[in-house]
This record gives C-alpha cells, structure tokens and sequence, in this order.
C-alpha cells in the first residue's frame, strides 16, 4: 500500500467534505478497495472510513424495503423483516463471497463500485431501486452508467437504497469457478406493473435489463414464455472462464430458472 | 500391534502446536536486524536488457541496497541447476541454458528476477523497486511449445537453437512397431495434460543470516529438502562450502514438489546477507508465487494403443512434447522423461512399448515436478487410452483392464519397471463393490430422468515411488543418490531422539516415525522426539517427495533401530549377567532366556551411559546409531479408482457424486494418515481435472496470475471420499511400505475423464472440464442425450 | 502515525501505527501472534481469519486502525491454556489438518459456522460455508468431519454461545 491520511468522520457531513478531494477514497468495507490498494493499483492520498458513520439498518414499510448503505451483506442476508418482503434479495446478499466477506462488505460499497460481476446491482436495476445520496435520490437505470462507472460525483455519498417490494422475485447466479463472482446473474422481479428483468455479470459495460424477457414475462410469466427468446452474444464478456455464446446460454437458462423459483 | 505401534490410528504429535496457532513457518522467523528483501521482476515474456538504471531507487529511504546480475557474477554466484542429466535419442547430453539467479542481459518469462532491492521494511523496498528504471528491447516470445518448434522460432537460450532441450526415447521402436502391424485394432487418442501451479497455501520464503565472526551462513527456507538445498548451494552455486552454511526448513506449509528445487530468491537471501552485514527476509506474495514456482505437468501427447480381437493390448506408442518453461529447474529434466515412460505400462501386461519425449523451452515459469512428477502424466496417457479402447471395442471398461491386468510377479515391463508385488484384480474387485457398480445403470437413468448426465469413469493406477536405488537412479542420469539416513539417539533416561533426513510439511512424521520407534522400543510416543529440517542437526539426507519418507526413510530409520538393539542387547547382556545370545527384547523388556531374569530398556539406556558394569574397552559406552538405507527397488503402490460423475447438460456443470478409492500401499503405519493423504490427493487430481489451469495470453502474460482466475479446489467442489484399501507388503524395505503421498493426485484426473467421457458419450474435451469446456461439448451431444 | 487500542485474546494494548497497518500486520508484527497466517493477496484463502468482536473477519483485509477499540480472539486465544477448545480438539481427532498452514485460519471460520449456524450442521453446509478458507493439504474430507463433531461437542459443552 501507499501512504494515505486515514480519516473516520463522525457525520456526514464531515464526511463529504474529506471526501470531496480529488485524491481521498471513501472506504466502506472495504473489501474491495483494501486488496485494489495492497497490490498498489490504487493511491489514495486520504481514506474516509464510513464506519463511524450510523448508516445501516433495514426497514420494511408500505410496501417499500429502505437499507442503509453501511447494511453488511450478512446483515441482508439474515434479516427477517426482509426475508418475508423481498426473499430474494436476502438470499442474493447470502450469495456474496464468504461469510467474512459479508460480515464486512456493504450493500453501499458494493453498489458504488459496480463491479459488472457484482450482484447487488442486478436488484437494484431489477427491481427499480431508488438510490439516496448526500446529495440525492437517483433511479438505478440513471446510477449505472458503465463499467465500475456510476453517476455519483466526487465525495457523493451513498447513504441508502429504497426498494420497491415485489410480488415475487427471484435471483440466480452461475458462479465464476475461481473468483466465485458471477459470470451471470439474472434477477427477475415481478410487480403488478409488469416485469423486469437484469443482467450481471456478462455485459462489457455492466449490469444490463433484458428487455425481450421482460416484454415476455410480462405478458405470462412462465418459462415457456421465454424459452424461445434468443439472447444476443453481441456485447458480452469473454474471458476464460466464459465466452461471450456461453454467457449469453447462461442468460437464458438463469432467467428461467429465476422465473421458475420465483417467489 | 501396541496401542500406538505399526498399524495404529495415532493423533498426531504435531498437531497441538498446529491448532494453536504456535507451529514455526518461515515467515514467523525473524533474526535480529533483519532487513527485507523484495525482487523486481520482469513484466515481459521474453526481453534484453539493455540497461538498469539504479539512482533513483538507491535515493529511497530506507534503502540498504541494490543487487543486479552483475553483482552475483561479480562474486562468482553460479547460476541455478539441473540435477539430472538426461540424453537424447542421440547420445547427445541436453540442453541446458545459463540459469543466473538474477538476469543477465535477459529476462525470459513473466516473473523472471532482474533485480534485488533489500530495505528497512518491505514497503521500502517496494517503493524503491518502482523506481528502478529497466530498458528492455522487447523479444517476441515463444509460449505455446508448437510456437516454439515453429521453423525461425524465437530461440530462448543460444545452447538450444530450436527450444528443444531434449529427444528423448525409451523402449523398442521395432517391438513396438511390429506389435501394430498384427493389431486387429488400433485406437488413437490426443491427450493434453494441462499446466498446474502448485499453490502450497504458504507462499515461499526465506531468510538468510551471515555470522562475520565464524563466517557461516544460516538460511531458514520453506523446502522439502534442506540437505539437498546446502548441497546445491555449496557444491554448485558457490554461496560457503557444506560446513560454514546451515539450511533449516522450520514447518512447512505444503510443498507438493514445488519446494524441492533450489530457487533464485533463497539464494540471493543468503548471498546478500553477507553483502548487506544483515540477516536478509524475502516472503512471497502469492502473485509471486504463481509467476515464480516451479510449475507442473504441461504436456502435448499423441498416443496408439495396438490390440488383438479379443481387447488384449498388444503394443503402445506414445510420443509427447513437455514443457519444461523458461529454464531448467532443479529436478525438471527427469519428469517428463524417467518419471513418465517407466509408468507408461500401467498395471497391464503390454509386451512393447515405445515412447518418445522432446523437453521444450518456452517463455513460461519453469516446470517441474508437482505431486505425482511424470506418473500422473503416464497414468493419464494409459488409463485413457484404455478406457476408449474398452469403448471402441464394446467391452466393459472393468472387465477390459482385468483382461490386461499383470498377474505374475515380478513382473518386468518394457520400459525399465519391474514391478515387485501386487494383486490388480483384488483392488478392482473391492472398488467394484464399494461403487456399487452393478446399479450403475440404474443410477444413470435415474439421472436422466432429470435431464442429467451420469457418467462413470475407472482409474487402475500404479505409480513407482519410494525414489530410490541410488544407483538405479544413477545409471538414468540422476546427480545425487537417493538414499536416506537416519539417527537414533538414546538419552540415559530411556527418552529417544530421531534424526531424519525426511521433512515432513504436512505428512505427519513425528507421529508416524515415532510410532515405529515405539513399536519396536517398547516405549511410549511421547518419549520420542523426531528431529528434522535442520542441516546442523541432521547429518545428510535425501528429503520428502517421491512419497519416500516411509518407504526409504522409515527404513533408514528401522535399520538403525536394528542397530540399537544388538547395542542394547550387549549392555543388557553385562548387567544381567548373560550373553547377548541368550538376550531377548520384546515389549520394551530385556530378559535372558529360560529365566526371569529381565530389565526394562529405559534401565539399560541408563546402564549404557553409566558405563559400570562392563568396561570400555570391551563395549563403548553410549547408545546412539545411525543407519542409511538404500533400496533395492523403487516401490510400486496401485489401485484404483472410480468417479461417478452428474452433469448438467444446460449449464456445464459437473458435479463428482461418488468417489471410490481402493489402494494397496502395502503396510501402513498409520491409516488415518493414509487415507489423509489420499484425500489431499484426489482433491488435486480433481482439481486439475475440473478446475485448475496456467493459462499464458498470446504475450507470454499469465492470465491466471491469481484465485480470481485459478480456481483453487474448495470445500463444496468436492466430495466425501470412500477409502478402502487391499495390502500386498513391499518386498524391497524391511517395513513391506510402498508410499502414499502421490496415489490421489495420480489416480483421480483419468478416472474423473473417464466419467465425463461416458456421460458425454465422446472424447472431445480436455482438462480442465470447466462448466464452459463441459457445455460446449455437451452440444455435440445432445441429439444421443435425447435420443436415450 | 495513528494510535490503536485493540483487546485481543483478553489483553488490551494501545500502540502508535502506520494507518496502512493491516489487523494481520499489527497480530503478527506488533503482537508476535504469528498463529494468523497470510496464503494469498486478493482476499481468498481465508488463513488469516481472525474474529473482531465476535466475527469471523480477514485480518489481511483489514486496517487495524479502522477496527479501534475492537475485541479480537485470535487462534492463540481460542485454548485455555492446555485445554483445547472442541473444535480445535476435533481438528485434532478427526485429523482435519496436515499441514497446518491454513489451520488457524479453518478453526477460526469453524468457530464462526457454529455461531451463525448452530451445533448440528451437515455435510452440504459446512461445505457451502467454508467458501472463504483454502486447504491444498487435506482435500476438505476430514476437515468436514472435524467441523461436524467439533461442533456437536461445542454443543455439549456448552460454547457455541460464547
Ligand atoms: C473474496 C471476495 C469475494 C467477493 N465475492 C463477491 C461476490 O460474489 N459478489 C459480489 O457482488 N461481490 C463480491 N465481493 C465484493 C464485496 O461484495 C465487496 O464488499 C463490495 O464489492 C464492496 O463493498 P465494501 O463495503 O467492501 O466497499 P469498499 O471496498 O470499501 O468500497 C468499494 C468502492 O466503493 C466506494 N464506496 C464505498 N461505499 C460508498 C458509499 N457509501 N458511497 C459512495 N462510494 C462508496 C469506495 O470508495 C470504493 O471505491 C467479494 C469480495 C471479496 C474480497
Ligand atoms: S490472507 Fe487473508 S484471505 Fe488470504
Ligand atoms: S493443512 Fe495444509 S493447507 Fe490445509
């Protein structure tokens, strides 16, 4: 690691203004930013630990689930509340790395970072997450906006997520053989509304919505209703573990299965 | 069998200090003063120095200094060596290129060291390393072996014009040859066997120590074999002659083969520890570690098996290009030669065979022996081949083998081995029985029910282990022997000191060799303290790989153990009044024949150090023997295995639903150590076969530089293994023991591909069966998986 | 320089650091517990597990300036002096380990599995739940088998609270 001025702000305030340098990396987790700094990839000149800040928690209420962005994904996870609104999005949040990952990483870091193998951000597309900042409220079709890219602008922080409850979901995830990251995760989330559907893992430029899918489901939810929907290669990852064909097999075999498991 | 003798399920000794947290790795050594090294190494496959510019770097702080080639060379540090000779079909000697433990003038893979900066912290010299400014001429580099043969090749070392190291052949091209024009059938196959990184889950490391006052050098390192490593370092690269340099390998965290060899950073540690006047650390990352450890297996094979009518195999040409990387490491010539070809008759009865290897040079980490070295490679080539020459013919794969297996012993194959003791068909039967093969049909269509594939695949290994005959091992080109030693030492209280030339790093030695002590002293475990991994303790030794510590070791230790009897009998003999002929130990009691009069062996260590009762000059006094033994014969450990396998045609994904291994190691000391270390090594053979791959890009990158991309084998990648075993005794070491260590990593990768294939229905796909390489060959498939 | 007071195995130390100090630097260099081990850079291998106010947490992954004022039981905490903890005993008995490089780090991940998931775990979820811990050595079977008894006996004797 290089050197940095290490920072534990008692308010957000504070916080945002340690944060709003050019240099100064906000860490959450850190389960992402401490191995990018080990192996001397990233120089912060300032940390802003976001853990003397009290912004976690989950709370379900008219219809909507509020978590915190500090809220560790074990904590997700092993909520209750949240098992009867959204299951699905307790059991993707179990899904993540390890169990001492997810004592540590946050639903906030993780959705900051928009890893394209990450899950969290499939919720939030999939289900219509409204994204609270510092500074605002943001859609989550307006928050991604690429690869480990996002519309939050320096020291903007994320303070919690606001999820629309379901009728049903369902989250899937082929898991990558080595990283355990997804090499696809589809999220299928069903609201009287109509469904939608996203994509992680296989987009070059991250987490996508399935549009083809959704218009499908909408109209029945069934399996069926998708079997025959060809998912294009055209814009997916390769690497070794998954060519861009594979991947966009996998899309379609997760989709269904979601759709299947729903719930 | 006493209650911790031969044979017993003992606890192990070692592990209280292991479970909390005291165990003694070498990253846990630090020497007062200590500075810290870390290596810059290059970011190119294949490059020339032009120029190393060291300014702005030795400006750093904390910066003590800088070491280039230059240095090295400066003080006459040899480079790196190959222990093994090896001649091509030619009668030429191979190909060795200059090994500098630092470039000189040019780099040649990803990782290869350039530079050593030595500071206060290891931060420091981190920060430092980034400032040193290297100008490479980038060369084109040659990764892929058919690259490297390719005619105007990139030529890695100037001794080896085409990258070829070696053509090398063994057995009777004519025999062979002759055997395939009768052949009623003939089946081909192309088989790859897929490059390992070893990953030990402790990294490499080293600490190097200089006393001006005496002038030894000590150097505490994570190797397998701390005797070999001073002799290398002495004899070859010139650091202090054997007796002013003391090597210690404390515990080690898993070697698996990759801490056998003798690498440029503990050479460079030890060497600068006396440049620097300070005691020198280097701990590998374990980025470092996937660049810079020897790597393992990477070979190409085309492979024909000859067969008469009936499926009896009649003859087996194999022809095979290993990669042995960018250098010769310490051991790699032998792998791919006399550790592969002598297995390649597996446990059939082939009357010829004909094998030809080239050793290869190419812009890669050298290769070098990993777990099983050369014998899985073999068992790969033949346990295909016999599994597709059982489905070519319409023949059950079980009942196939049986007709091939060898049945009289000793047997002598065509290609060196002769196998001393075994009983195939006892081990096939038991594993039959075990994987209930009989419902595997059954199994099968219950899986497809579920629009799964099942598939189950055979494994009938056999291995050489024990490494051994010195002069066997000689006369192949081998540069040291292979024997081992052993010391016994008795304190006057009866307590006993071992001293081995094995190390143990993970095996267990301090249970399993004081279980022998105890069983044939009579005494308990807890008196014997078993004293490895230090040169200044132990006088010589041979070291752990090769599954060698029981068979060659234990035997070593056996016959010294032989030796403190006939000593001890004689001293019980003046204290009782008798003679020793009329001596008789057993339990631990010394006692005269025909009366009652005896005394314990604790009494006549005593006695034996008192020295009252017997003079001198008569009887030295003291008891403490030492023993080396060297064997008749390697050992020869079989079995076999059987995977069944579920797929899920959708996905790719394969899932191991059974493993049954039944294995003839001879006589075991300890069988839950037996069976931990067949565990340990099926999940590597399981690993390389679904998960595990050095993958280098077109540039000679390793892209799989890390376990984000080189899938480790976890917990729920795995199953519970059923072990049994069947027991022929050894007939070439006292203790009738053919070895363990390597069985799993050998048998498992064919059985595990033999299941895929018959779940698959073809042939078409290699290691590693990832879910991506699965599912593509499932698409083939799936006109016969519906059709079923 | 940042100041730090940790607890750890029952001693409460206050020390000037590096903030890049990470917790397993600060174990292992500034408390000489070299029980907690480092096996790999990206997170993975789980040797250097370590618990922080009652969690199994990476210690390679972790500044020890951002866990101020924590409570942290290493391996070397989790015995009472010769008297080994139930998992620790069942390591032993069920042969879990070999070489011993990733053992600290399977004990302390094991200890947690109990906590979070009770006494009576089976096969398929220790499996599941050992995800973030490596061994090249054992091939998992026995470790599998030591987690199994070691937490029926953790049951028994009454730890899996603590
Ligand atoms: C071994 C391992 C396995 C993993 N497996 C998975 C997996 O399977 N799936 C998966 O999705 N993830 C996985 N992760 C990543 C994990 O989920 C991380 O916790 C997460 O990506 C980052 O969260 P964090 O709280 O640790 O954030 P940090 O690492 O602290 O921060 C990540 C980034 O987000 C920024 N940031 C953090 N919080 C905020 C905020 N509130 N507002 C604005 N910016 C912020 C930081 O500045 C930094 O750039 C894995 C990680 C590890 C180490
Ligand atoms: S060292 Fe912490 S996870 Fe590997
Ligand atoms: S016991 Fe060696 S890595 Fe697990």
């Amino acid at each position: 690691m290089y050197p940095f001025t290490y920072h534990r702000p008692g308010s957000l305030a504070d916080a945002v203004k340690l944060a709003g340098s050019d240099e100064a990396k906000i860490m959450a987790g850190g389960m992402t930013l401490l191995p990018t700094m080990k192996q001397r990839l990233a120089a912060p000149s300032d940390i802003v630990d976001l853990n003397g800040l009290d912004l976690a928690g989950i709370k379900v209420e008219g219809g909507k689930v509020t978590i915190g962005a500090m809220t560790r994904h074990a904590d997700v996870a092993g909520n209750a509340d949240l098992h009867k609104a959204i299951p699905a999005l307790a059991e993707l949040a179990g899904m993540i790395g390890d169990p001492m990952v997810r004592h540590r990483g946050t639903i906030g870091g993780s959705v900051s970072n928009n890893d394209p193998a990450a899950d969290y951000p499939s919720a939030c597309l999939a289900l219509g997450a409204t994204i609270v900042t510092s500074k605002r409220e943001m859609a989550a079709e307006d928050f991604f906006t690429g690869l480990f890219e996002t519309a939050l602008e320096p020291g903007e922080i994320v303070t919690k997520f606001v999820f629309p409850v379901p009728e049903k979901a369902n989250y899937q995830k082929f898991r990558n053989p080595a990283s355990r990251y997804a090499i696809v995760g589809v999220f299928v989330a069903k609201f009287a509304a109509g469904v939608r559907v996203a994509v992680t893992g296989a987009g070059s430029s991250g987490v996508f919505r399935q549009f083809d899918f959704e218009e499908a489901l909408s109209k029945i939810f069934s399996t069926q209703a998708i079997e025959g929907i060809k998912q294009s290669a055209d814009g997916l990852n390769s690497d070794i573990h998954a060519d861009a064909a594979y991947r966009a097999h996998l899309i379609g075999v997760m989709a269904r299965r979601a759709v299947e498991a729903a719930r | 069998m006493s209650g911790t003798g031969i044979g017993a399920r003992v606890q192990r000794k070692e592990d209280f200090r292991f479970i909390t947290g005291k165990g003694q790795y070498t990253d846990d050594v630090n020497c007062y003063g200590q500075a810290h090294a870390v290596f810059l190494r290059s970011p190119h496959a294949h490059a020339d120095i032009v120029s190393i510019k060291l300014d702005a770097a030795r400006d750093m702080a904390g910066v003590v200094d800088i070491f280039t080639g230059d240095d090295l060379a400066a003080d006459k540090i040899g480079g790196l060596i190959c222990g093994w000779m090896i001649h091509s079909k030619d009668g030429s000697p191979m190909k060795a290129g200059a090994h500098p433990a630092l470039a000189q003038g040019k780099v040649r893979y990803v990782g290869d060291h350039v530079a050593v900066v030595i500071a206060e912290t290891q931060a420091q010299a981190r920060d430092a390393m980034e400032k040193i400014e290297v100008d490479y001429k980038v060369l084109s580099p040659v990764v892929s072996m058919a690259d490297a043969v390719r005619a105007g090749a990139p030529v890695l070392h100037d001794v080896a014009p085409h990258n070829i190291v070696y053509n090398w052949s063994l057995g009777d091209e004519a025999a062979a040859d002759a055997a395939f024009a009768t052949a009623a059938h003939v089946t081909k196959l192309d088989i790859i066997n897929n490059r390992l990184v070893p990953n030990a889950m402790e990294p490499r490391a080293a600490v190097g120590d200089y006393n001006s006052g005496s002038g030894g050098f000590t150097l505490y390192t994570t190797s397998q074999n701390p005797h070999v490593a001073r002799l290398v370092l002495s004899a070859f690269i010139g650091i202090a002659p054997e007796h002013k340099l003391r090597v210690i390998a404390p515990d080690v965290g898993g070697g698996f083969g990759s801490k056998i060899f003798i690498y440029a950073e503990e050479t460079v540690c030890v060497w600068a520890a006396k440049k620097v006047g300070r005691p020198v650390k280097w701990v590998a990352d374990r980025t470092e570690a996937f660049l810079s450890d020897a790597h393992g297996r990477d070979h190409v094979t085309h492979a024909e098996m000859a067969l008469d009518a009936s499926g009896k195999i009649l003859g087996l040409r194999v022809k095979t290009r290993a990669n042995l990387g960018a250098y010769l490491s310490t051991f790699s010539s032998c792998v791919p030669t006399y550790l592969y070809a002598p297995l390649l008759s597996g446990q059939y009865d082939i009357p010829a065979i004909y094998a030809e290897v080239d050793g290869i040079y190419t812009n890669t980490a050298p290769v070098d022996a990993y777990r099983g070295a050369g014998r899985p490679e073999a068992t790969f080539v033949i346990e295909r081949m016999v599994e597709v020459a059982a489905r070519e013919m319409k023949q059950d794969p079980a009942e196939f083998r049986r007709r091939n297996f060898v049945r009289n012993f000793p047997h002598q194959t065509p290609v060196i081995m002769c196998y001393d003791a075994g009983d195939y068909d006892a081990s096939m039967t038991k594993a039959l029985e075990m994987a209930d093969y009989k419902n595997i049909g059954a199994r099968k269509a219950a899986s497809a029910k579920k629009g799964l594939l099942r598939g189950v695949g055979f494994s009938a290994y056999i291995e050489a282990c024990g490494i051994a005959p010195s002069a066997a091992v000689g006369s192949l080109g081998a540069g040291v022997g292979l024997w081992e030693s052993a010391e016994v030492r008795v304190n006057p209280v009866g307590t006993v000191e071992i001293l081995t030339g094995s190390h143990s790093h993970g095996q267990g030695h301090e249970t399993t060799f004081a279980q022998l002590v105890s069983e044939r002293l009579g005494i308990s475990i807890d008196n014997v303290a078993i004293i490895h991994g230090d040169t200044d303790k132990v006088q010589m030794g041979m070291g752990t790989y090769g599954s060698r510590s029981g068979a060659v070791g234990m035997s070593a230790l056996s016959k010294a153990l032989d030796k403190i009897e006939t000593k001890a009998k004689k001293v019980a003999g003046f204290v009782l009044e008798a003679s020793p002929d009329d001596i008789e130990f057993k339990d631990g009691k010394f006692s005269v024949r025909g009366t009652d009069k005896e005394i314990d062996f604790a009494s006549v260590a005593l006695q034996a150090y008192i020295a009252h009762k017997f003079n001198g000059q008569e009887l030295e006094p003291g008891l403490k023997e030492s023993a080396f033994w060297d064997p008749t014969n390697f050992t020869f450990p079989a079995g076999v295995h059987i995977c069944e396998v579920e797929i899920d045609p959708a996905t790719g994904v394969t899932r191991i639903d059974r493993w049954t291994a039944v294995d003839d190691f001879g006589n075991v000391i300890n069988p839950m150590i037996v069976e931990g270390q067949v565990h340990g090594g099926i999940a590597q053979g399981v690993g390389q076969a679904l998960l595990e791959g050095a993958v280098y890009d077109a540039n000679g990158q390793l892209v799989t530089a890390s376990y984000m991309d080189y899938a480790m084998p976890r917990a729920d990648d795995l199953p519970s293994y059923d072990v049994g075993m069947t027991q022929t005794a050894c007939p070439s070491n006292p203790l009738g023991i053919k070895g363990c260590g390597e069985a799993g990593a050998i048998a498992a990768p064919p059985a595990v591909m033999n299941a895929i294939t018959d779940a698959l229905g073809h042939e078409e796909i290699a290691m590693p069966a990832t879910p991506l390489a699965v599912w593509r060959a499932a698409q083939r498939l799936a006109p016969r998986a519906a059709a079923e | 320089m940042a100041s730090v007071t940790l607890t750890v195995n029952g001693k409460t130390i206050t020390r000037d650091i590096d903030p890049r100090t990470l917790l397993v630097e600060f174990l292992r260099e500034h408390m000489r517990l070299t029980g907690t081990h480092v096996g790999c850079d990206t997170t993975q291998c789980g040797c250097c597990t370590v618990h922080v106010d009652g969690k199994a947490l990476k210690s390679c992954t972790l500044l020890a300036v951002a866990v101020d004022g924590s409570t942290i039981m290493t391996i070397e905490g989790l015995a009472k002096g010769e008297d080994l903890h139930p998992m620790q005993a069942a390591f032993r008995e069920y042969h879990g380990l070999q070489c011993g490089f990733c053992t600290p780090g399977m004990i302390m991940s094991a200890v947690d599995m109990v906590r979070r998931k009770g006494t009576d775990l089976d096969d398929k979820t220790i499996r599941e739940e050992l995800e973030g811990n490596i061994c090249r050595c054992t091939g998992y079977h026995n470790i599998v088998k030591a987690i199994h008894y070691g937490a029926e006996a953790m049951g028994k004797a009454g730890t899996a609270a603590e």
